[in-house]
């Protein structure tokens, strides 16, 4: 296997490769690139109840993306059985801060200590899973979009509103990293 | 001239049932699982280092992805293409409105990506790295989209 595939990517390969999916979208079957609306779709196939906002042909507008979803779940489990499992490369600064704040395991692409079943009911990491997932399903529905769907959709294409919600992606992330996270780890 | 775009509709989607078109997006969503792992957007730590401007990596990832797909469209734009399923290629503006819900939207969105690390693509992505706990927070996260249903009608935009 060449190491292209086993190793992390410098930012100027990672980036063009991920913008890339875009036109790749448009082109096959003009769909748009962004993720969340999925879990609009998995709600609007699964939950009970009849609210207006998931009354809609699930399988006619969001079919493709609930494949095209489980195949980055396909992709992740691919990529990390390729190669050896290596420690994330953050830098020096972040390490010693995150060590500060009591996290000791680097390995792996997310801490233990926090991501595990067994850490899921101790407070760090019942706020970290579940109250965090919670807030990117309420957040990205109120939004209308997250990261792929705002911040390289959107803003690719020179839409007003992307920008005021990745500001607002912003704002939510400093304040839960320097005012929340200080306290919870 | 009114008639011509219900009949392109129909036809793309005659066309885009055809299994093949799945297909596409089964491996392009394979591929974007695959990118995410190799570019360590996924990964808690990477973010961390991001929200606390100790690296550049994640502003160059994202900036030049924002740039790469700029380009690509305005080039989509300029040569009129159409898509394989032969649709006309059309990209629908955001409704602007008041703007409350991105601000807040996103500002909520925010919070919860530096809880968990992780975005919706990456969620995903993490749950097929071997990080199983992150179905509770993908179930949170329906959870979340659903009870933001519920409030809908009472909240502002």
């Amino acid at each position: 296997m060449s190491t292209w595939l086993t190793a992390p990517w410098p930012w100027y390969v990672a980036g063009p490769i991920i913008g890339l999916f875009v036109p790749a979208l448009l082109l096959a079957g003009n769909k748009e690139f962004g993720i969340s609306s999925n879990l609009r779709h998995l709600c609007s196939a699964f939950a009970p109840g009849k609210l207006e906002y998931f009354c809609y042909d699930w399988r006619k507008s969001g079919l493709w993306n609930l494949v095209f979803l489980s195949g980055v779940l396909i992709g992740g489990f691919i990529a990390s059985h390729w190669g050896t499992p290596h420690d994330i490369a953050i830098s020096r600064e972040t390490r010693v801060a995150l060590i500060n704040l009591g996290i000791l395991d680097f390995s792996g692409v997310a801490p233990h200590e926090i991501f595990s079943w067994h850490a899921l009911l101790t407070l760090r990491g019942f706020v970290s899973v579940v109250l965090g997932g919670f807030l990117v399903g309420f957040g990205t529905a109120y939004a209308g979009g997250c990261t792929s769907g705002h911040a390289i959709s959107g803003l690719a294409n020179f839409e007003l509103p992307s920008l005021i919600a990745v500001l607002g992606f912003f704002a939510g992330g400093l304040a839960a990293t320097y005012f929340i996270l200080p306290h919870l780890l | 001239m009114t008639a011509k775009p219900q009949i392109e509709i129909a036809t793309s989607g005659n066309r885009e049932s055809k299994p093949v078109f799945y297909l596409v997006y089964l491996l392009l969503g394979t591929a974007f699982g695959i990118v995410l792992t190799r570019s360590e957007v996924l990964s808690w730590f990477r973010i961390q280092e991001m929200f606390r401007f100790q690296s550049f990596r994640m502003y160059g990832i994202i900036g030049s992805a924002i740039a790469t797909a700029a380009l690509s469209i305005a080039l989509i734009r300029k040569g009129a293409l159409k898509s394989a399923s032969g649709e006309t290629i059309s990209i629908p503006k955001k409704e602007l409105g008041r703007g409350v819900r991105y601000a807040l939207g996103g500002t909520i969105f925010g919070l919860g990506w530096a809880l968990t690390g992780a975005c919706p693509g990456p969620l995903f992505g993490l749950i097929g790295n071997g990080v199983s706990v992150m179905i509770v927070a993908v179930l949170s996260a329906l959870l979340g989209t659903w009870f933001y249903g519920l409030l809908r009608p009472r909240l502002p935009h």
